[in-house]
């Protein structure tokens, strides 16, 4: 509450959301952007727009969520999902060997 | 009775329990939309080639929907950050915004949805394919009496007799968008009155149409009825249940922290959802 914060320590905090918010929609730019550029293979697509969308979550679990200085027991939760999490994806893009004949990958 | 830790965190934990209990249903959140995820994946590269669409959905209404919830989640995170500072009216303000640019939001989905809606995939007697926005139907269009018209917005493509790039160049027309032929046939749009007796059947691109069309519509409905109820939740906090910050202010900036970690994993989904159905 505001006696064990003042406002001026939040105001940092304050500060620090905006930032991430400014981040976040160059973040949807990019990836507006990048979807447009022509990679030699549609999977070079698929990984940037990827890879800046892990970006844009990491900013918004990291910071609005507090994820980066949050209590071991949060963290021991988010370990155990996230495991499960890459498993289900992995097991996923692992089973591939099951997909019928004549799939084409693209 | 009083429910225990709602301010006070556990010594066991270091947090109210309202926090652990948040978190542990965001965790099942991300294996039910991890299935999803997954699913999409299987299907994706399931599908049959050229079949998959590319260009379906409207990337500047996507775009300005991701911006709308981006929005959404600084003004929640503001509003929570007001009752830290102990500004009550700051924090009534940002979740007035929250809720309106929730709706904002929903509106627009529904556009989309609406688009799709009134988007028909006609298959006709003479095996060609006529696709395109309905325009009108008469008021006597009947398929089983074969009576009437419906005229569409869109084109003609013809998928009889032909194969390997040939097939791959007309399927294109319809399935990808971003090809030449795609906009290329999205050029050439006209109105195209169709009678019901050269109809062999027909239907508007809802969940019913392809794989992509299910996986699209359920996904983006689950995420909708999340903006749907944590909005619901918000606007509760907002209204009547701000009560709370006369008697109880520390609880009532719990529950405000507690409703916006749900409400910034929806736009976290979103994060993903948007390049994978709009972009890729």
């Amino acid at each position: 509450m505001s006696d064990a914060h003042s406002t001026a320590d939040f105001m940092h905090h304050v500060r620090r959301y905006l930032l991430v918010f400014v981040a976040l929609l160059i973040g949807t730019i990019i990836t507006v952007w990048a979807s447009y550029i022509p990679f030699h293979h549609r999977a070079v697509n698929i990984g940037v727009a990827l890879l800046i969308a892990s970006c844009k979550a990491f900013l918004v679990a990291g910071f609005f969520m507090h994820l980066i200085s949050e209590r071991k027991m949060i963290y021991c939760i988010m370990a155990f999902t996230a495991f499960f999490f890459v498993g289900l994806m992995g097991l996923t893009l692992w089973a591939m060997g099951d997909f019928p004949f004549q799939t084409v990958f693209h | 009775m009083d429910i225990p830790y709602t301010v006070q965190p556990r010594q066991d934990t270091g947090l109210y329990n309202a926090k652990v209990g948040i978190w542990l249903f965001l965790a099942s959140e991300v294996m039910l939309f991890g299935a999803l995820f997954s699913s999409y994946i299987l299907l994706r590269v399931g599908a049959a080639p050229g079949y998959w669409p590319h260009g379906w959905l409207n990337i500047p209404v996507g775009t300005a929907n991701t911006v709308v919830l981006i929005t959404s989640s600084i003004t929640t995170v503001m509003a929570w950050a007001s009752c830290k500072m102990n500004q009550f009216g700051k924090f009534k303000f940002y979740h007035a915004c929250t809720i309106l640019l929730a709706l904002t939001f929903v509106g627009i989905k529904s556009y989309e949805y609406h688009d799709k809606f009134t988007h028909y995939s006609i298959k006709l007697a003479d095996g060609k394919m006529a696709d395109g926005h309905l325009v009108k139907k008469s008021s006597d269009f009947s398929l089983e009496q074969k009576t009437g018209a419906i005229v569409i917005h869109g084109h003609e493509v013809d998928l009889n007799n032909k194969q390997g790039e040939e097939l791959q160049k007309e399927l294109n027309k319809v399935y990808d968008l971003h090809s030449p032929e795609g906009k290329a046939a999205e050029h050439e749009h006209k109105e195209l009155e169709i009678p019901a007796a050269q109809i062999a059947s027909m239907e508007t691109y809802g969940p019913w149409h392809n794989t992509y069309t299910a996986i699209y519509f359920t996904l983006t409905g689950l995420h909708a009825l999340h903006v749907i109820g944590g909005a619901i939740v918000i606007g509760f906090l907002w209204g009547p249940g701000s009560k709370l910050w006369k008697t109880d202010p520390e609880r009532f900036t719990n529950r405000i922290e507690i409703s916006g970690l749900f409400w910034h994993f929806v736009d976290l989904v979103w994060i993903f959802l948007f390049p994978v159905l709009y972009l890729l």
